[in-house]
């Protein structure tokens, strides 16, 4: 007989099973019928506000954006159907390049079909045999992933403990490469890094330093650069890693970096070479967004009011929040537990609100969160009316 | 170091994770008999790097599944 090999995930199955057999919706097959605007959907039948999606800077319909797909949609044709360093690199994607260049200040850039294999590729080549990675714990999948495909060892320390980051650094035996990566926006709990103390420290050691700023572009930062540009150290980090599935509205990924031997990776790095580039409408509806989000002044201080607006008044409805005071567009809602978080997962859509829920193992110190993500899009009207949702869900399901 | 001696403080620095108060032998398991999560691993490991002086890296770290082999690790790790 052969074995099954899925057994495996018997408990994975029994556990959801049980989160619906109270008849709940199934928070993970929510299907989006109808998408009315940045902030609106048709979900499950019903009209609900969106505040788990990432989309910060609400680019997703923005009129220019989408004509500029469209526009390449009809010259380019719907996909390149190759490997970027083949067939696959178009105009568009040298464009979407130069954009992101120019949106950083910085010398070299690559686009990557996600910004997964971003971190997957950019982690796993740069950092070889013999090398060490040093990293936080609550690093997100793409990075712990990459760790994984790749050959050096790895090394991590408790979350943005710059002392705990340090002993391990001096630890690293003599004439070992050191890759430290840290992120700017942590997504689970939405803090940021005290990128700062911890990039001072990893240069004095020797190390190179990447941050993935996937949660902060477009919003934080005087430019919409991200945290290292908000704390004044963005000179000293030598790759960023960000995405385009968030503030830039579409899917995407890529790295930004001065290093004048970059763009060797383009050779080297096999995420970038086995896998087929974004397709053309893709590509121009990056470019077009990127351009406009380096004018986004206005938009980013009205997603700071509603981030400020949101925090303080979940704060006063007696929630538990991740941060003492807003850092980032995530808020998020610490929920007694999974059962809990369910239930009140539920009741918000039923009150017409979507929220990220988001459990262990994904969770830093097994949490389950409601995780919330706001939109420079988002009216002052409806984060009132959201603060509304959360007041009656959260007594129905008593949490507050 | 002797082993004896790295086994000693091994042993003090376990205590605090050992909820359980299991006994412990050179075939205890870390993730079977002890029941640690990987929250509690990254605390323990920690502890162990701060009081040797030492890092153990994820690579090492997926090769030690109980006290025996840790207690050797350590000893192999402090002695470069
Ligand atoms: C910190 C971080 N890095 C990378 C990614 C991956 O981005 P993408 O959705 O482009 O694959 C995400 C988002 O999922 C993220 O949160």
């Amino acid at each position: 007989m052969t074995g099954d090999l899925f057994s495996k995930f018997d408990d994975i199955i029994a556990l959801r099973q049980s989160l619906l057999a109270g008849g709940g919706e199934d928070p993970f097959s929510l299907v989006m019928e109808k998408v009315l605007s940045p902030t609106r959907a048709i979900c499950n039948g019903r009209d609900t506000i969106l505040l788990g999606t990432y989309n910060y800077m609400g680019m997703t319909f923005d009129p220019d954006v989408i004509q500029a797909g469209k526009d390449a949609l009809d010259n380019y044709g719907a996909g390149t159907t190759g490997s970027r360093v083949l067939n696959g690199t178009y105009q568009g994607h040298k464009e979407c390049e130069e954009a992101l260049k120019e949106f950083y200040g910085m010398d070299h850039a690559m686009v990557f079909s996600t910004g997964y294999q971003a971190n997957l590729g950019i982690i796993s080549t740069v950092a070889g045999k013999g090398d060490y990675i040093v990293l936080d714990i609550d690093s997100h999948a793409s990075i712990w992933d990459g760790c994984a495909l790749g050959n050096a060892e790895v090394v991590p320390f408790k979350h943005n403990d710059i002392d705990a980051m340090e002993k391990r650094l001096k630890r690293i035996p003599e004439g070992a490469g050191k890759l430290v990566v840290l992120e700017g926006v942590y997504s689970m709990l939405g803090d940021i890094a005290p990128l700062k103390e911890m990039i001072a420290v990893a240069k004095a050691n020797g190390a190179m330093v990447l941050v993935d700023e996937a949660h902060s572009m477009g919003f934080i930062g005087e430019h919409g650069r991200g945290v290292a540009e908000a704390q004044g150290v963005l000179e000293d980090v030598d790759f960023v890693i960000g995405t385009f599935s968030k503030s830039v509205g579409t899917v995407g990924g890529f790295c930004v970096s001065n290093h004048p031997k970059f763009e060797v990776l383009r050779l080297v790095c096999r995420p970038y070479v086995f896998t087929a580039s974004l397709p053309p409408s893709v590509v121009a509806t990056a470019a077009t967004s990127i351009r406009k989000l380096m004018h986004g002044g206005e938009k980013r201080a009205h997603l700071w009011e509603n981030s400020r607006t949101l925090h303080g008044g979940l704060k006063q409805l007696g929630f538990q929040l991740g941060t003492d005071a807003p850092q980032s567009a995530i808020i998020a809602v610490i929920m007694p537990d999974l059962q809990k978080g369910a239930a009140m997962w539920e009741a918000l859509l039923k009150e017409g609100l979507y929220v990220n829920l988001a459990r262990p193992p994904a969770t830093p110190a097994n949490m389950t969160l409601l995780r919330c993500s706001l939109c420079a899009e988002h009216s002052a009207e409806q984060v009132q009316t959201i603060l509304g949702m959360f007041e009656r869900a959260g007594k129905a399901v008593g949490i507050i | 170091m002797d082993r004896a001696e790295v086994e000693t403080r091994i042993r003090s620095l376990i205590a605090p994770f050992n909820k359980k108060g299991a006994d412990i032998a050179d075939a205890t398991t870390f993730a079977g008999d002890l029941e640690f999560d990987s929250l509690t691993v990254m605390d323990f490991v920690a502890a162990i790097e701060d009081e040797f002086d030492i890092i153990i890296s994820m690579n090492q770290q997926a090769e030690i599944e109980n006290f025996g082999q840790l207690v050797d690790a350590v000893c192999k790790l402090s002695d470069k």
